[in-house]
């Protein structure tokens, strides 16, 4: 037999590692660029007085973002709190109840759909079904439209993490004559539940930074958020992009940045602690 | 000996595909009923009938008869629930729950049972010493059952079984994910566990099958082949096929 030479094939393979490599390197390296840049314009607007005062109107000195961070957090934690439930019983019927095959179907696409809507349409949609209905921009509107956005995201993580649950558990729990439901709750669930709990923090990273469902809902407010249900609210999206983009003052423009510096810290955080989290549950296993 | 089981024109089908075929078999009360075979004959089938958790995939379906004390558990008017507190099952990985060691006992006794809590403590005890589990258990019940070693996280699902009394033990290849140490030690349990309970074993060592039943059954392309005294079964097979599964000729 005549042997086949193995240069191409040795380059070949060369050539596919080294382009894999490149492109690892080019992700990371815009991943820096990004967290150097914002670190870069927004460490100097980081004062205690940017921690605590709450933002203030155009041209009055010393403003700070501790309003539009606590609403943030007010409104995340609502859409989590909206959410949260029926995404998961969501997820259990699309893992745990295969045989409501009709059912699931439309779940399934519902949440496809859900999933490609751009953020700007679920804004337009709770502005004109809740914000125009009540005569009020609020946070908990903002809340509702992130909690559209966080559903089929929770929803699809639940599922493949119910998934990941071998069947020989659940059989063994039905063959103690356990019911469906405990079976699915007790057993199931709590063997995923830090899947399940990183779906969820997964959600809420995504829709922290979202600007434009918020500039139709939350809106913005120069006073702390208590009024959370009933009055516009400040949140760091929409002060980033107001100051960023509305305003002629240096110091707010500066603001804007240390804003963007701290949702960018907020977003890295929750990945973090969802990565620890996941990594535990497969030592655990 | 007193009739537990007795399986009459049984067949099964996965959707369309027949897996098995009107199998006859009785299972005595009080025995070690070994189920033999080559893989995919339709041992673990055959077995899976018997507490109906075949119905959790809706294209399963079983016909026939399935006679636990005279009663057809195939008929609609069975309580599965009741059913399977009458008939355990042990898998062939074990299977803790992700709790600790006493709560993966406690957790289906108390759904079975009302009990007070100083009862409860000693049921769980007393199945943990009967699983032959309690002296390596004793100063870690409240940690996970998942980190005990898969011998012993067998002898725990073997102890969660036992505990709801139940009448009948099933066992799909039980010991074929665990050493042969710990496949020992089960071994050695499942000769006590027949003083009070009606064992049937799928297995794929037919050293095993020897080793630990009464009677054997050896399955073939979902029939059931030939039946008989274990003894007779592996020193004097009637049939063909058996005799050459037996000595290795195929399986």
């Amino acid at each position: 037999m005549k042997k086949k030479t193995i240069f191409f094939r040795k380059s070949t393979d060369r050539l596919v590692r080294f382009a894999s490599g490149l492109a690892v390197a080019v992700a990371v390296a815009v991943m820096f660029w990004i967290i150097i840049t914002v670190f870069r314009y927004g460490s100097s607007a980081l004062k205690p007085g940017f921690f605590l005062n709450p933002s203030k109107p155009y041209g009055i000195p010393d403003g700070g973002i501790a309003n539009a961070f606590l609403g943030t957090i007010f409104i995340t934690f609502g859409a989590a709190v909206l959410a949260t439930p029926p995404a998961l019983l969501g997820g259990i019927c699309l893992s745990e109840y295969k045989e409501f095959r009709r059912l699931n179907a439309v779940l399934r696409f519902a949440a496809n759909v859900m999933m490609g809507m751009p953020s700007v349409i679920v804004g337009l949609f709770v502005y004109t079904s809740v914000v125009v209905p009540t005569g009020n921009f609020s946070g908990f509107a903002g809340s509702i439209a992130l909690a559209i956005i966080m559903f089929p995201v929770i929803m699809r993580t639940t599922e493949d993490m119910l998934g990941m649950v071998p069947y020989a558990l659940r059989e063994s729990a039905l063959a103690l004559g356990l019911t469906r439901t405990r079976t699915t709750i007790q057993i199931v669930c709590r063997s995923a539940r830090k899947g399940l709990l990183t779906g969820i923090l997964l959600a809420l990273s995504r829709v922290s930074g979202e600007t434009a469902p918020l500039l139709f809902t939350a809106l913005f407010a120069d006073r702390w958020p208590w009024n959370y249900f009933t009055q516009p609210t400040a949140n760091l999206p929409v002060l980033i992009t107001e100051y960023s983009t509305n305003s002629p003052f240096a110091e707010m423009h500066r603001a804007g940045w240390g804003a963007a510096l701290v949702v960018t810290v907020l977003v890295l955080a929750i990945n973090v602690a969802t990565r620890i989290l996941f990594r535990e549950k497969k030592h655990g296993n | 000996m007193a009739i537990k089981i007795q399986t009459k024109n049984l067949n099964f089908f996965y959707g369309e595909h027949q897996a098995l075929f009107d199998n006859d078999l009785t299972v005595e009360e009080k025995a070690i009923t070994a189920v033999i075979g080559p893989s995919g004959c339709g041992k673990s089938t055959h077995l899976r009938v018997y507490n109906r958790i075949f119905e959790l995939y809706r294209e399963q379906r079983a016909e026939g008869e399935v006679l636990l004390d005279g009663k057809n558990i195939l008929d609609a008017d069975v309580d599965v629930l009741e059913l399977r507190r009458r008939i355990g099952m042990i898998f062939q990985k074990p299977t803790p729950f992700p709790m600790s060691v006493f709560e993966n006992v406690a957790y289906p006794l108390r759904l079975h049972y009302k009990l007070s809590r100083s009862e409860l403590g000693d049921r769980v005890r007393q199945a943990l010493i009967d699983a032959s589990l309690w002296d390596e258990v004793k100063d870690k019940l409240k940690s996970s059952g998942l980190a005990l070693s898969g011998g012993q996280q067998q002898r725990l699902c073997i102890a969660r079984a036992i505990a709801v009394e139940p009448e009948v033990l099933l066992m799909d290849e039980p010991t074929s994910a665990i050493d042969p140490v710990a496949t020992l030690k089960i071994e050695e349990l499942m000769f006590n566990l027949k003083q009070h309970f009606t064992i049937v074993i799928v297995t794929h060592n037919m050293q095993q099958a020897a080793r630990i039943s009464d009677v054997t059954a050896f399955f073939y392309k979902g029939k059931i082949i030939e039946t008989g005294a274990t003894k007779q079964i592996f020193t004097n097979p009637r049939n063909r096929k058996t005799e050459e599964y037996i000595t290795g000729r195929f399986g």
